[in-house]
Protein backbone atom coordinates (compact mmCIF):
# COMPACT_ATOMS: atom_id res chain seq x y z
CA UNK A 1 0.00 0.00 0.00
CA UNK A 2 1.39 3.10 -0.94
CA UNK A 3 -0.35 5.25 1.69
CA UNK A 4 1.98 3.19 4.42
CA UNK A 5 5.17 5.27 4.08
CA UNK A 6 3.54 8.56 5.19
CA UNK A 7 2.51 7.11 8.55
CA UNK A 8 6.21 7.78 9.94
CA UNK A 9 5.79 11.29 8.62
CA UNK A 10 2.75 11.88 10.85
CA UNK A 11 3.83 10.54 13.43
CA UNK A 12 6.69 13.06 13.35
CA UNK A 13 5.25 15.39 12.70
CA UNK A 14 2.71 15.07 15.91
CA UNK A 15 5.17 13.34 18.48
CA UNK A 16 7.72 16.26 17.64
CA UNK A 17 5.06 19.12 18.04
CA UNK A 18 3.71 17.83 20.63
CA UNK A 19 6.22 16.89 22.92
CA UNK A 20 7.70 20.95 22.63
CA UNK A 21 4.61 21.83 22.35
CA UNK A 22 3.91 20.49 26.06
CA UNK A 23 6.46 23.17 27.58
CA UNK A 24 4.78 26.01 25.52
CA UNK A 25 1.69 24.97 27.21
CA UNK A 26 3.28 24.97 30.48
CA UNK A 27 5.03 28.12 30.10
CA UNK A 28 1.75 29.98 28.93
CA UNK A 29 0.14 28.23 31.74
CA UNK A 30 2.01 29.43 34.33
CA UNK A 31 2.55 33.02 32.56
CA UNK A 32 -1.34 33.17 32.92
CA UNK A 33 -1.36 32.48 36.66
CA UNK A 34 1.60 34.35 37.65
CA UNK A 35 0.11 37.58 38.76
CA UNK A 36 2.62 39.52 36.77
CA UNK A 37 0.72 41.83 34.26
CA UNK A 38 3.24 42.02 31.66
CA UNK A 39 3.74 38.10 31.60
CA UNK A 40 0.16 37.53 31.37
CA UNK A 41 -0.61 39.89 28.37
CA UNK A 42 1.89 37.95 27.03
CA UNK A 43 0.54 34.51 27.12
CA UNK A 44 -3.07 35.89 26.72
CA UNK A 45 -2.02 37.57 23.45
CA UNK A 46 -0.55 34.36 22.66
CA UNK A 47 -3.33 32.23 22.94
CA UNK A 48 -5.44 34.42 21.52
CA UNK A 49 -3.74 34.78 18.57
CA UNK A 50 -3.52 31.27 17.78
CA UNK A 51 -7.10 30.40 19.27
CA UNK A 52 -8.32 32.97 16.90
CA UNK A 53 -7.12 31.91 13.47
CA UNK A 54 -7.58 28.85 11.91
CA UNK A 55 -4.06 26.49 11.24
CA UNK A 56 -4.09 26.60 7.73
CA UNK A 57 -3.70 30.07 7.79
CA UNK A 58 -1.04 29.78 10.54
CA UNK A 59 1.31 27.21 8.60
CA UNK A 60 0.89 29.72 5.25
CA UNK A 61 2.05 32.13 6.92
CA UNK A 62 4.99 30.66 9.11
CA UNK A 63 5.73 28.84 5.14
CA UNK A 64 5.28 30.82 2.61
CA UNK A 65 4.84 34.30 4.57
CA UNK A 66 8.35 34.56 6.05
CA UNK A 67 10.29 33.57 2.89
CA UNK A 68 9.31 36.69 1.63
CA UNK A 69 11.37 37.94 3.76
CA UNK A 70 15.04 39.09 3.09
CA UNK A 71 16.46 39.52 6.57
CA UNK A 72 14.37 36.38 7.28
CA UNK A 73 16.04 34.46 4.19
CA UNK A 74 19.47 35.75 5.63
CA UNK A 75 19.10 35.07 9.14
CA UNK A 76 21.03 31.69 10.91
CA UNK A 77 17.14 31.00 11.34
CA UNK A 78 16.53 30.33 7.64
CA UNK A 79 18.59 26.82 7.33
CA UNK A 80 15.65 25.74 9.31
CA UNK A 81 12.55 27.93 8.26
CA UNK A 82 14.17 26.93 4.57
CA UNK A 83 12.62 23.02 4.85
CA UNK A 84 8.82 22.62 5.29
CA UNK A 85 9.54 20.12 7.51
CA UNK A 86 10.22 22.67 10.29
CA UNK A 87 7.81 25.11 9.48
CA UNK A 88 4.96 22.45 9.72
CA UNK A 89 6.73 21.58 13.53
CA UNK A 90 6.60 24.85 14.47
CA UNK A 91 2.81 25.78 12.93
CA UNK A 92 1.58 23.00 14.86
CA UNK A 93 4.10 23.15 17.70
CA UNK A 94 2.36 26.71 18.72
CA UNK A 95 -0.80 25.52 17.99
CA UNK A 96 -1.19 23.08 20.15
CA UNK A 97 0.64 24.90 23.10
CA UNK A 98 -2.29 27.98 22.97
CA UNK A 99 -5.12 25.16 23.50
CA UNK A 100 -2.86 22.54 25.50
CA UNK A 101 -1.86 25.81 27.74
CA UNK A 102 -6.11 26.58 28.63
CA UNK A 103 -6.28 22.98 29.28
CA UNK A 104 -2.93 22.96 31.69
CA UNK A 105 -4.15 26.07 33.37
CA UNK A 106 -7.48 24.31 34.16
CA UNK A 107 -5.76 21.54 35.55
CA UNK A 108 -3.47 23.84 37.47
CA UNK A 109 -6.50 25.78 38.83
CA UNK A 110 -8.29 22.73 39.88
CA UNK A 111 -5.74 22.07 42.73
CA UNK A 112 -7.22 22.43 46.31
CA UNK A 113 -6.33 25.47 48.36
CA UNK A 114 -5.90 23.46 50.89
CA UNK A 115 -3.20 21.14 49.87
CA UNK A 116 -0.91 23.56 48.76
CA UNK A 117 -1.53 25.37 51.88
CA UNK A 118 -0.83 22.33 53.65
CA UNK A 119 2.11 21.67 51.97
CA UNK A 120 3.41 25.39 52.28
CA UNK A 121 2.99 24.77 56.05
CA UNK A 122 5.21 21.81 56.24
CA UNK A 123 7.62 23.90 55.28
CA UNK A 124 8.11 23.30 51.25
CA UNK A 125 9.81 25.36 48.84
CA UNK A 126 7.65 26.74 46.14
CA UNK A 127 9.36 24.18 43.56
CA UNK A 128 9.07 21.84 45.97
CA UNK A 129 5.22 22.63 45.85
CA UNK A 130 5.06 22.53 42.53
CA UNK A 131 6.78 19.29 41.94
CA UNK A 132 5.29 17.71 44.26
CA UNK A 133 2.06 18.73 44.89
CA UNK A 134 0.38 21.04 42.31
CA UNK A 135 1.72 19.64 39.03
CA UNK A 136 1.24 15.59 39.90
CA UNK A 137 -2.59 16.84 40.45
CA UNK A 138 -2.96 19.31 37.91
CA UNK A 139 -1.55 16.75 35.20
CA UNK A 140 -3.99 13.92 36.66
CA UNK A 141 -6.56 16.40 35.87
CA UNK A 142 -5.45 17.76 33.06
CA UNK A 143 -4.89 14.45 31.49
CA UNK A 144 -7.78 13.05 29.96
CA UNK A 145 -8.44 16.84 27.88
CA UNK A 146 -4.48 16.99 27.29
CA UNK A 147 -5.07 13.04 25.56
CA UNK A 148 -7.94 14.60 23.19
CA UNK A 149 -5.75 17.60 21.85
CA UNK A 150 -2.98 15.41 20.98
CA UNK A 151 -5.29 13.37 19.03
CA UNK A 152 -6.97 16.70 17.47
CA UNK A 153 -3.10 17.78 16.79
CA UNK A 154 -2.29 14.27 15.03
CA UNK A 155 -5.18 14.88 12.78
CA UNK A 156 -4.40 18.63 12.44
CA UNK A 157 -1.22 17.07 10.78
CA UNK A 158 -2.90 16.84 7.49
CA UNK A 159 -2.73 19.87 6.94
CA UNK A 160 1.33 19.82 6.22
CA UNK A 161 0.69 17.95 2.98
CA UNK A 162 -0.37 21.65 1.53
CA UNK A 163 3.28 22.49 1.85
CA UNK A 164 4.55 19.69 -0.08
CA UNK A 165 4.88 17.27 2.84
CA UNK A 166 4.13 13.91 2.03
CA UNK A 167 2.88 12.55 4.73
CA UNK A 168 -0.71 10.39 5.03
CA UNK A 169 -3.08 13.01 3.12
CA UNK A 170 -0.51 13.91 1.20
CA UNK A 171 0.18 10.59 -0.43
CA UNK A 172 -3.25 10.11 -0.87
CA UNK A 173 -3.73 13.32 -2.50
CA UNK A 174 -0.96 12.39 -5.22
CA UNK A 175 -2.57 9.05 -5.55
CA UNK A 176 -5.89 10.02 -5.84
CA UNK A 177 -4.23 12.98 -8.80
CA UNK A 178 -2.55 9.82 -10.63
CA UNK A 179 -5.50 7.67 -10.61
CA UNK A 180 -8.78 9.70 -9.92
CA UNK A 181 -9.98 7.40 -7.58
CA UNK A 182 -11.36 9.55 -4.55
CA UNK A 183 -12.93 7.27 -2.28
CA UNK A 184 -11.09 4.53 -2.13
CA UNK A 185 -8.30 6.01 -1.15
CA UNK A 186 -9.65 8.75 1.13
CA UNK A 187 -11.59 5.76 2.78
CA UNK A 188 -8.12 3.87 3.48
CA UNK A 189 -6.06 7.51 4.44
CA UNK A 190 -9.54 8.17 7.17
CA UNK A 191 -8.73 4.46 8.03
CA UNK A 192 -4.92 4.87 8.98
CA UNK A 193 -5.98 8.15 11.12
CA UNK A 194 -8.42 5.57 12.78
CA UNK A 195 -6.10 3.13 13.42
CA UNK A 196 -3.38 5.40 15.01
CA UNK A 197 -6.18 7.46 16.49
CA UNK A 198 -7.15 4.04 18.76
CA UNK A 199 -3.87 3.01 19.80
CA UNK A 200 -3.40 6.50 20.78
CA UNK A 201 -6.61 7.01 22.96
CA UNK A 202 -6.08 3.53 24.44
CA UNK A 203 -3.04 4.17 25.50
CA UNK A 204 -4.08 7.58 26.81
CA UNK A 205 -6.59 5.47 28.61
CA UNK A 206 -4.27 3.09 30.21
CA UNK A 207 -2.10 5.84 31.50
CA UNK A 208 -5.44 7.62 32.95
CA UNK A 209 -5.80 4.27 34.74
CA UNK A 210 -2.33 4.26 36.41
CA UNK A 211 -2.64 7.72 36.96
CA UNK A 212 -5.73 7.40 38.75
CA UNK A 213 -5.44 4.33 40.74
CA UNK A 214 -6.36 5.36 44.10
CA UNK A 215 -9.80 6.29 42.91
CA UNK A 216 -10.35 2.58 41.30
CA UNK A 217 -9.35 1.06 44.27
CA UNK A 218 -11.35 3.13 46.37
CA UNK A 219 -14.76 3.32 44.16
CA UNK A 220 -15.66 -0.13 44.77
CA UNK A 221 -14.93 -0.67 48.83
CA UNK A 222 -16.56 3.05 48.41
CA UNK A 223 -19.84 1.81 46.96
CA UNK A 224 -19.89 -1.35 49.47
CA UNK A 225 -20.08 1.12 52.54
CA UNK A 226 -22.41 3.40 50.67
CA UNK A 227 -24.75 0.14 50.16
CA UNK A 228 -24.05 -0.82 53.62
CA UNK A 229 -25.08 2.58 55.17
CA UNK A 230 -28.25 2.14 53.42
CA UNK B 1 -48.88 2.48 -21.09
CA UNK B 2 -48.27 6.50 -22.27
CA UNK B 3 -47.94 7.13 -18.07
CA UNK B 4 -44.96 4.49 -18.51
CA UNK B 5 -43.29 6.27 -20.67
CA UNK B 6 -43.46 9.68 -19.17
CA UNK B 7 -42.16 8.06 -16.28
CA UNK B 8 -39.42 6.35 -17.40
CA UNK B 9 -38.64 9.71 -19.11
CA UNK B 10 -38.44 11.99 -15.96
CA UNK B 11 -36.91 9.14 -13.98
CA UNK B 12 -34.16 9.05 -16.69
CA UNK B 13 -34.15 13.09 -16.74
CA UNK B 14 -33.50 12.41 -13.08
CA UNK B 15 -30.72 10.24 -13.59
CA UNK B 16 -28.87 12.70 -15.81
CA UNK B 17 -29.38 15.58 -13.95
CA UNK B 18 -26.38 17.64 -13.66
CA UNK B 19 -24.83 14.91 -15.54
CA UNK B 20 -25.58 15.16 -19.18
CA UNK B 21 -28.14 16.82 -20.95
CA UNK B 22 -27.08 14.29 -23.03
CA UNK B 23 -29.83 15.13 -26.60
CA UNK B 24 -29.12 19.07 -27.29
CA UNK B 25 -26.36 21.01 -25.91
CA UNK B 26 -27.96 24.39 -24.65
CA UNK B 27 -26.19 25.44 -22.11
CA UNK B 28 -22.52 23.68 -20.50
CA UNK B 29 -20.47 25.11 -17.43
CA UNK B 30 -16.64 25.03 -18.17
CA UNK B 31 -14.45 24.55 -15.42
CA UNK B 32 -11.13 26.10 -15.23
CA UNK B 33 -8.64 26.87 -12.50
CA UNK B 34 -8.15 30.53 -12.52
CA UNK B 35 -4.03 29.99 -11.53
CA UNK B 36 -2.11 28.85 -14.61
CA UNK B 37 -1.28 32.13 -16.66
CA UNK B 38 -1.53 32.87 -19.37
CA UNK B 39 -4.08 29.90 -19.78
CA UNK B 40 -6.49 31.35 -17.16
CA UNK B 41 -5.80 33.19 -14.23
CA UNK B 42 -8.17 35.45 -11.91
CA UNK B 43 -7.71 38.86 -11.57
CA UNK B 44 -7.01 40.95 -8.16
CA UNK B 45 -11.03 41.67 -8.78
CA UNK B 46 -11.79 37.72 -9.27
CA UNK B 47 -12.75 37.64 -12.02
CA UNK B 48 -11.26 35.61 -14.86
CA UNK B 49 -8.76 36.04 -17.49
CA UNK B 50 -6.44 34.48 -20.18
CA UNK B 51 -6.75 32.55 -23.07
CA UNK B 52 -9.01 29.72 -22.29
CA UNK B 53 -11.29 32.96 -21.16
CA UNK B 54 -10.83 34.67 -24.54
CA UNK B 55 -10.91 31.39 -26.43
CA UNK B 56 -14.12 29.73 -24.40
CA UNK B 57 -16.16 32.70 -25.19
CA UNK B 58 -15.47 32.38 -29.30
CA UNK B 59 -15.97 28.42 -29.06
CA UNK B 60 -19.29 28.50 -27.58
CA UNK B 61 -19.94 31.78 -30.27
CA UNK B 62 -19.16 29.21 -32.84
CA UNK B 63 -21.00 25.74 -31.08
CA UNK B 64 -24.12 28.24 -30.39
CA UNK B 65 -24.82 27.60 -26.82
CA UNK B 66 -24.64 29.25 -23.47
CA UNK B 67 -21.61 29.03 -21.44
CA UNK B 68 -20.75 29.71 -17.60
CA UNK B 69 -17.10 29.07 -16.58
CA UNK B 70 -16.60 28.06 -13.09
CA UNK B 71 -13.20 27.77 -11.45
CA UNK B 72 -12.21 24.83 -9.56
CA UNK B 73 -9.03 23.32 -7.71
CA UNK B 74 -6.93 21.54 -10.09
CA UNK B 75 -6.07 18.38 -8.44
CA UNK B 76 -9.88 17.80 -7.88
CA UNK B 77 -10.74 18.61 -11.27
CA UNK B 78 -11.35 15.54 -13.25
CA UNK B 79 -13.17 13.59 -10.09
CA UNK B 80 -15.41 16.72 -10.34
CA UNK B 81 -15.97 16.38 -14.44
CA UNK B 82 -16.53 12.70 -14.09
CA UNK B 83 -19.12 13.69 -10.76
CA UNK B 84 -20.84 15.59 -13.01
CA UNK B 85 -20.14 19.18 -11.68
CA UNK B 86 -19.50 20.49 -14.82
CA UNK B 87 -19.16 19.85 -18.30
CA UNK B 88 -16.00 20.23 -19.50
CA UNK B 89 -12.44 21.33 -18.32
CA UNK B 90 -10.16 24.10 -20.28
CA UNK B 91 -7.53 24.76 -17.77
CA UNK B 92 -4.46 24.74 -19.39
CA UNK B 93 -4.83 20.45 -19.83
CA UNK B 94 -2.80 18.28 -22.10
CA UNK B 95 -4.42 15.35 -23.00
CA UNK B 96 -2.52 12.66 -21.94
CA UNK B 97 -2.73 8.61 -22.27
CA UNK B 98 -3.61 8.20 -18.23
CA UNK B 99 -5.77 10.80 -17.81
CA UNK B 100 -7.69 9.66 -21.37
CA UNK B 101 -8.12 6.21 -19.37
CA UNK B 102 -10.72 8.35 -17.21
CA UNK B 103 -12.21 11.30 -19.19
CA UNK B 104 -11.77 11.93 -23.37
CA UNK B 105 -10.31 14.83 -24.49
CA UNK B 106 -11.07 17.11 -27.70
CA UNK B 107 -8.71 18.32 -30.37
CA UNK B 108 -5.61 20.50 -28.98
CA UNK B 109 -6.50 24.05 -28.46
CA UNK B 110 -2.63 25.48 -27.95
CA UNK B 111 0.64 23.69 -26.82
CA UNK B 112 3.76 25.23 -25.68
CA UNK B 113 6.15 22.63 -24.55
CA UNK B 114 8.03 22.34 -20.73
CA UNK B 115 11.10 23.47 -19.84
CA UNK B 116 12.73 25.01 -16.32
CA UNK B 117 12.81 27.87 -14.07
CA UNK B 118 15.37 29.08 -11.81
CA UNK B 119 16.45 31.79 -9.77
CA UNK B 120 18.81 34.48 -11.63
CA UNK B 121 22.37 34.31 -10.39
CA UNK B 122 22.38 30.82 -9.88
CA UNK B 123 24.86 28.21 -11.54
CA UNK B 124 21.41 26.29 -13.22
CA UNK B 125 21.36 29.05 -15.38
CA UNK B 126 23.69 28.09 -18.21
CA UNK B 127 21.82 25.22 -18.15
CA UNK B 128 22.61 23.47 -22.10
CA UNK B 129 20.02 23.50 -24.88
CA UNK B 130 18.67 26.44 -23.73
CA UNK B 131 15.89 27.38 -26.45
CA UNK B 132 15.85 24.96 -27.95
CA UNK B 133 12.67 21.85 -28.73
CA UNK B 134 12.70 18.43 -28.27
CA UNK B 135 10.03 16.14 -28.94
CA UNK B 136 9.43 13.17 -26.72
CA UNK B 137 7.37 11.35 -29.89
CA UNK B 138 9.67 12.00 -32.90
CA UNK B 139 12.85 13.04 -31.32
CA UNK B 140 13.16 10.83 -28.76
CA UNK B 141 16.81 9.90 -28.68
CA UNK B 142 17.90 13.66 -29.14
CA UNK B 143 15.38 14.50 -26.05
CA UNK B 144 16.77 11.78 -23.97
CA UNK B 145 20.44 13.40 -25.02
CA UNK B 146 19.66 16.45 -24.09
CA UNK B 147 18.46 14.79 -20.45
CA UNK B 148 21.71 13.28 -19.86
CA UNK B 149 23.19 16.58 -20.65
CA UNK B 150 21.66 18.25 -18.11
CA UNK B 151 21.21 15.91 -15.49
CA UNK B 152 25.06 16.44 -13.97
CA UNK B 153 23.85 20.00 -13.03
CA UNK B 154 20.65 18.80 -11.26
CA UNK B 155 22.23 16.33 -9.11
CA UNK B 156 21.07 16.59 -5.45
CA UNK B 157 18.88 19.53 -6.43
CA UNK B 158 15.56 20.24 -5.78
CA UNK B 159 12.92 20.42 -8.12
CA UNK B 160 9.55 21.92 -7.72
CA UNK B 161 6.67 21.22 -9.97
CA UNK B 162 2.81 20.75 -9.68
CA UNK B 163 1.07 17.56 -8.42
CA UNK B 164 -0.54 15.45 -10.97
CA UNK B 165 1.57 17.90 -13.95
CA UNK B 166 2.64 16.57 -17.10
CA UNK B 167 5.99 18.02 -15.54
CA UNK B 168 5.63 15.85 -12.51
CA UNK B 169 5.23 12.60 -14.75
CA UNK B 170 8.08 13.82 -16.78
CA UNK B 171 10.55 14.22 -13.60
CA UNK B 172 9.56 11.07 -12.22
CA UNK B 173 10.05 9.57 -15.65
CA UNK B 174 13.49 10.98 -16.12
CA UNK B 175 15.13 12.98 -13.36
CA UNK B 176 14.03 10.70 -9.98
CA UNK B 177 16.91 9.82 -8.22
CA UNK B 178 18.85 12.59 -10.14
CA UNK B 179 17.27 15.42 -8.09
CA UNK B 180 14.82 16.17 -5.50
CA UNK B 181 11.63 15.97 -6.60
CA UNK B 182 8.79 18.20 -4.32
CA UNK B 183 5.03 18.30 -5.41
CA UNK B 184 3.05 21.82 -4.78
CA UNK B 185 -0.84 22.34 -4.99
CA UNK B 186 -0.13 24.97 -7.49
CA UNK B 187 2.39 26.46 -9.53
CA UNK B 188 2.38 30.13 -8.17
CA UNK B 189 3.58 28.19 -4.70
CA UNK B 190 6.80 26.22 -6.58
CA UNK B 191 7.65 30.14 -7.92
CA UNK B 192 7.14 31.62 -4.30
CA UNK B 193 9.22 28.50 -3.06
CA UNK B 194 12.16 29.15 -6.10
CA UNK B 195 12.44 32.82 -5.32
CA UNK B 196 12.63 31.89 -1.51
CA UNK B 197 15.32 29.76 -2.24
CA UNK B 198 14.01 26.61 -0.57
CA UNK B 199 13.81 24.94 -4.65
CA UNK B 200 16.43 24.84 -7.18
CA UNK B 201 14.50 24.80 -10.05
CA UNK B 202 10.90 24.79 -11.48
CA UNK B 203 9.20 23.10 -14.17
CA UNK B 204 6.24 23.86 -15.77
CA UNK B 205 4.91 24.66 -19.37
CA UNK B 206 7.01 26.97 -20.81
CA UNK B 207 4.40 29.06 -21.23
CA UNK B 208 3.21 29.85 -18.03
CA UNK B 209 6.79 30.21 -16.72
CA UNK B 210 7.73 32.63 -19.43
CA UNK B 211 4.97 34.73 -17.90
CA UNK B 212 5.43 34.25 -14.47
CA UNK B 213 9.27 35.13 -14.92
CA UNK B 214 7.28 38.77 -16.64
CA UNK B 215 5.19 39.32 -13.66
CA UNK B 216 6.16 41.59 -11.14
CA UNK B 217 7.96 40.43 -8.27
CA UNK B 218 9.12 37.75 -10.04
CA UNK B 219 12.46 39.31 -11.80
CA UNK B 220 14.41 36.88 -10.23
CA UNK B 221 13.05 34.21 -12.35
CA UNK B 222 14.13 33.10 -15.53
CA UNK B 223 13.57 30.61 -17.94
CA UNK B 224 16.14 27.95 -18.83
CA UNK B 225 17.13 24.62 -20.16
CA UNK B 226 16.03 22.70 -22.50
CA UNK B 227 12.05 22.34 -24.14
CA UNK B 228 10.34 19.31 -23.97
CA UNK B 229 6.82 17.91 -26.13
CA UNK B 230 4.99 15.60 -26.88
CA UNK B 231 5.24 11.94 -26.22
CA UNK B 232 4.42 11.73 -22.15
CA UNK B 233 3.86 15.29 -22.26
CA UNK B 234 0.68 14.65 -23.76
CA UNK B 235 -0.23 16.36 -27.25
CA UNK B 236 -1.29 19.93 -25.68
CA UNK B 237 -3.93 21.49 -23.96
CA UNK B 238 -7.39 20.18 -25.04
CA UNK B 239 -10.65 20.50 -23.68
CA UNK B 240 -11.30 17.40 -21.14
CA UNK B 241 -15.01 16.03 -21.42
CA UNK B 242 -16.53 12.96 -19.67
CA UNK B 243 -16.33 9.94 -22.34
CA UNK B 244 -19.79 9.66 -22.41
CA UNK B 245 -20.44 13.19 -24.04
CA UNK B 246 -19.21 11.80 -27.62
CA UNK B 247 -21.64 14.64 -29.54
CA UNK B 248 -19.99 17.38 -27.33
CA UNK B 249 -17.00 16.16 -27.99
CA UNK B 250 -17.03 16.78 -31.84
CA UNK B 251 -18.84 20.13 -31.25
CA UNK B 252 -15.78 21.71 -29.39
CA UNK B 253 -13.83 19.53 -32.10
CA UNK B 254 -15.55 21.49 -34.62
CA UNK B 255 -15.41 24.45 -33.03
CA UNK B 256 -11.47 24.16 -32.76
CA UNK B 257 -11.07 23.30 -36.32
CA UNK B 258 -12.86 26.54 -37.37
CA UNK B 259 -10.69 28.53 -34.71
CA UNK B 260 -7.59 27.27 -35.77
CA UNK B 261 -8.84 27.73 -40.13
CA UNK B 262 -9.71 31.16 -39.37
CA UNK B 263 -6.18 32.41 -37.09
CA UNK B 264 -8.32 33.28 -34.44
CA UNK B 265 -6.14 30.42 -32.17
CA UNK B 266 -2.90 32.46 -33.49
CA UNK B 267 -4.63 35.78 -32.93
CA UNK B 268 -5.45 34.56 -29.37
CA UNK B 269 -2.34 32.97 -28.47
CA UNK B 270 0.08 35.98 -29.76
CA UNK B 271 -2.18 37.86 -27.57
CA UNK B 272 -2.07 35.94 -24.25
CA UNK B 273 1.75 33.71 -25.07
CA UNK B 274 3.53 36.28 -26.78
CA UNK B 275 4.16 33.40 -29.32
CA UNK B 276 1.87 31.31 -31.66
CA UNK B 277 0.66 28.02 -29.60
CA UNK B 278 -1.18 26.96 -32.56
CA UNK B 279 -1.16 23.04 -32.68
CA UNK B 280 0.22 21.46 -36.10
Amino acid sequence: MRLLPGIPMTLQLAFIASAFGVFFALAAALMQLSGNVVLRSIADFYVFCIRGTPLLIQIFLIYYGMGQFDFIRHSFMWPILREPYWCAIFALMFNTGAYGSQIVRGGLLSVPRGQVEAARSCGMSQVLIYRRIILPLAIRQALPAYGNEVILLLKATSLASIITLMEITGLAAKMISETYRVVEVFLVAGSLYLLINFILSRGVAVLEKRLMRHTAAERPSSRVAARGAA
Amino acid sequence: MKFGKLVLAVCMGLAMLGHAQAKEWKHITIATEGAFPPWNATKPDGSLDGYEIDLYKDLCKRMNVECTMVTQAWDGIIPALTAGKFDAIMAGMSATAKREKIISFSESYGTTGQTFAVARGSDLEKMPHFGEVFSLETELPQAEKAIEDIKPLLKGKIIGVQTASIASVFLDKYLKGTAEIREYKSTEQHDLDLLAGRVDVIMASMGYLSTAAAKEGNSDMVVAGPRFQRGILGRGSSVGLRKEDTDLRDMFNKAIAEAKADGTIKKLSDKWFGFDVTPH
